[in-house]
């Protein structure tokens, strides 16, 4: 399977990026500057990632040269230039993770998925982040996190079972997605 | 605004408030090692190679971005600083690759000076090195990240004075590299190919494409005519590869050298000068009198055309359709000279040395071919060229003055100006006087004065008759950029503008030589000489308007007819189209 995110690429999104982007001008007079970190946001969060069209978009319609806006986005460690699985896989590099056996969870979890740090999957279903600094839940060491999911005192061997919820939660939906899109075609058919 | 005054390794200077550290030690004949500062860029404080101790605080300060304060006690090298000092440039080259002896800039590179002048004389620390390609794209240039140092002098000015902003430091800490956007390559980017990137690099993260290999076999190879032309800032410069001060524009040897290297003709690009200017001329005077488009603008400069191409498809219609000087000789050898000689075209290799890196991409455009031959078949700068008679082991101090070859050789003193900025402008002048008036100037007022200088920016009426010629001259395509800007706003009317896209002109081209020890690149100082140089052959000149030329008049007669004529519009004009990607200039200071 090879997980797909739905068709975010609409026109009225391009449209509303635009008006953002405006909106941001606006905003930050003679600092054209200042308004490109929102706006990188704005499409960092519909498409997981910054796509090179979404780039040379936003350059255009805010007047900073294109190799600035690869820039400022390529050294913020929130943003992304590639594709982003469906999940984002992230372990806790603090230090009573470490201490609590961190690092054995996150090898596991590349030896599972057979990635390094930083890689998705060729499936697109996880990318495993890199940039984890301490989650904040030190009492639950090690913890990991997938997406907004806490996961507490993992060992390295509940990591295969943690991920196997989740490539089936894709599957489950790219299925329901085939499914609409077939009921869709059919509707119109009719 | 007041003076301060401060004591640096105990010595008092006194520096005008709003100095820095380091300008101030400059001041007092203290020399604070640097690597990423340059006096034309913003500040970027980024090597620290710079650091000084000042007396109170418990940190070292980067003096180019400190600011002096009144009664500061500074000290520039102290044991510790030095040692420090030392450390930071250990460091600085712990991942840079260990071949010097093989690297281009050997003998000019500013962090070998460094390292030499700070006595590092083994390696301590031997960190992870970087690995990249190499961007072989580019007809121009080369660009290197594994010998980059990340001092950020080329994304400055790329995108400070030229306002292409191709450049940017992407990713972050040990991963950073100097790329174009999207690391495409630099054949696909906005990059102009001036190479001015190559002259502020102070390592070989950026040099031209080799052009040296191929004209050495051309000149092995029996089948071939290798003609030269040679532009003028070329002869501005080159004897300061062989130990002349600049100020001496050195065209007989240059002429000698190139017979000697086993050249078979040796024509000059300041004939077809000369050329340009009976066909810009003659095309401005039509603009000027029949409702234009005006303001016309010089079409000689191959980095100002590509960056009109990309950043203003707007103006295309404005520019000359006058090809370079360059092209319009590689015309005229390829047909002309072919015909006179009863060559076949095809057999003729046509070099062209230059002060820069952009005439490169020049030569490989198509539109400019002649019955699907390229008019000019290698192009070498002006670097390149003292290395190849450094390599045939031409003497060149030593070299007597020789004449070019005819009969595109010959050239005037409007010609030998083209190199400097403003100097197409007073050629140009001098010629549509006697084109509208029928008489020359008067030999006291052939030179245009208020033409002439290195502000970035000047204008100038000029009395024609009754009407004025309104003139704006740039050089520095950002320069150029404010010129466009005016007149946009309607704050100017103008009818011509010189665009020169390298400070200084041709004579501070990206493929000239690099600056000497103890000099910064674009060191006004020697652009200013070597303007001077070219200003005197001028002034030497018995002939100094280009409709003067015995070998112009008889090519008009013989072989083109009239100037704009049908004939010289199918050899010597050409088109400009927009090209993509669009360029964005950058609004405010990059980031």
């Amino acid at each position: 399977m090879l997980y797909q995110r739905e068709v975010l690429d609409t026109p009225e999104w391009w449209r509303g990026l635009d008006e953002m982007i405006a909106r941001e001008r606006d905003a930050n007079p003679g600092a054209v500057q200042t308004a490109l970190i929102p706006v990188l946001h704005y499409v960092q969060d519909r498409f997981g990632y910054i796509p090179p069209k979404a780039v040379n978009h936003v350059a255009q319609a805010l007047g900073v040269p294109t190799s600035y806006v690869c820039g400022v986005a390529s050294f913020y460690s929130y943003f992304s230039m590639e594709p982003r699985g469906a999940y984002t896989v992230s372990v806790c590099q603090g230090t009573a993770c470490f201490v609590r056996g961190a690092q054995a969870v996150l090898d596991e979890i590349c030896r599972q998925l057979n990635v390094k740090p930083g890689e998705t999957t060729p499936d697109m279903v996880f990318t495993v982040s890199d940039s984890a600094r301490c989650l904040g839940a030190c009492g639950q060491a090690p913890v990991m996190m997938i997406d907004d999911d806490v996961h507490a005192h993992v060992r390295p061997r509940d990591v295969q079972g943690i991920l196997a919820q989740y490539t089936a939660k894709a599957r489950h939906e790219m299925q329901l997605r085939e499914e609409l899109a077939e009921i869709d075609a059919r509707s119109h058919h009719e | 605004m007041s003076d301060i005054t401060l004591t640096i390794n105990g010595f008092t200077v006194t520096v005008p408030e709003g100095s820095t550290i380091m300008e101030a030690a400059d001041a007092a004949s203290i020399h604070i090692p640097r690597l990423c500062h340059h006096p034309k860029l913003s500040i970027q404080g980024a090597c620290r190679v710079c650091v000084v101790e000042v007396e109170g605080s418990n940190k070292l300060a980067a003096s180019c971005c400190y600011p002096a304060e009144e009664g500061m006690s500074v000290r520039t090298n102290t044991p510790e600083i030095l040692r420090l000092r030392r450390d930071i440039v250990e460091l600085l080259i712990d991942n840079h690759p260990e071949d010097c002896n093989t690297c281009e800039r050997d003998g000019n590179c500013e962090l070998q000076r460094l390292a030499r002048d700070m006595g590092i004389r083994e390696r301590l620390f031997a960190g992870e090195r970087k690995r990249y390609e190499k961007d072989t794209s580019s007809p121009a240039l080369i660009r290197d990240p594994e010998k980059c140092v990340l001092c950020g002098r080329c994304v400055r000015i790329c995108g400070e004075v030229q306002e292409a902003a191709c450049l940017s430091q992407v990713h972050r800490g040990f991963s950073t590299v100097v790329m174009p956007a999207h690391d495409a390559p630099f054949a696909e980017t906005v990059c102009i190919g001036c190479g001015q990137c190559a002259k502020v690099c102070p390592t070989a993260a950026f040099v031209e494409k080799d052009g040296t290999r191929e004209f050495l076999r051309a000149i092995e190879d029996p089948e071939m005519i290798v003609v030269v032309q040679t532009a003028p800032a070329v002869r501005a410069a080159i004897g300061e590869e062989f130990g002349f001060e600049p100020g001496v524009a050195w065209e007989g040897k240059m002429f000698a050298a190139l017979r000697r290297l086993g050249v078979d003709v040796v024509f000059d690009t300041q004939f077809a000068a000369d050329l340009t200017i009976m066909e810009e001329a003659a095309e401005f005077v039509h603009r000027f009198t029949s409702g234009g488009p005006l303001p016309n603008i010089t079409s000689c400069c191959p980095g100002w055309i590509k960056y009109a191409e990309h950043f203003h498809p707007e103006l295309l219609p404005n520019l000359s359709t006058a090809k370079s000087p360059m092209s319009m000789q590689g015309a005229m050898i390829k047909s002309y000279w072919a015909e006179r000689m009863d060559v076949d075209p095809a057999r003729i290799y046509s070099v062209a040395i230059m002060p820069c890196t952009a005439k490169k991409f020049e030569a490989e455009r198509e539109e400019l071919g002649l019955d699907g031959l390229r008019i000019v078949d290698c192009v070498l700068t002006t670097r390149e060229f003292a290395w190849v008679m450094k390599h045939m082991g031409i003497d060149f101090a030593s070299l007597p003055e020789e004449e070019p070859d005819s009969p595109l050789g010959e050239s005037t003193g409007a010609a030998a100006i083209f190199g400097a900025t403003g100097g197409v402008t007073e050629a140009a002048l001098r010629t549509a006087y006697h084109m509208v008036f029928g008489e020359d100037l008067p030999e006291d007022a052939i030179e245009f004065r208020q033409v002439r200088g290195l502000e970035g920016l000047r204008f100038a009426d000029v009395p024609f008759g009754e009407a004025t010629v309104r003139i704006a001259l740039a050089h520095g395509l950002g320069a150029a950029n404010e010129i466009f800007d005016r007149v946009a706003r309607g704050e100017i009317e103008l009818d011509f503008i010189e665009v020169m896209a390298c400070p200084g002109g041709c004579i501070g081209g990206g493929g000239q030589p690099y600056e000497k020890e103890g000099e910064m690149p674009l060191d006004e100082e020697r652009l200013r000489k070597r303007a001077q140089s070219l200003y005197r052959l001028d002034d030497d000149r018995k002939l100094r308007c280009s409709h003067h030329n015995p070998d112009i008049i008889r090519v008009y007669k013989e072989y083109l007819g009239e100037p704009n004529s049908h004939r010289a519009h199918e050899l010597l004009h050409t088109y400009y189209y927009p090209r993509v990607p669009l360029g964005i200039r950058p609004q405010e200071a990059q980031v």
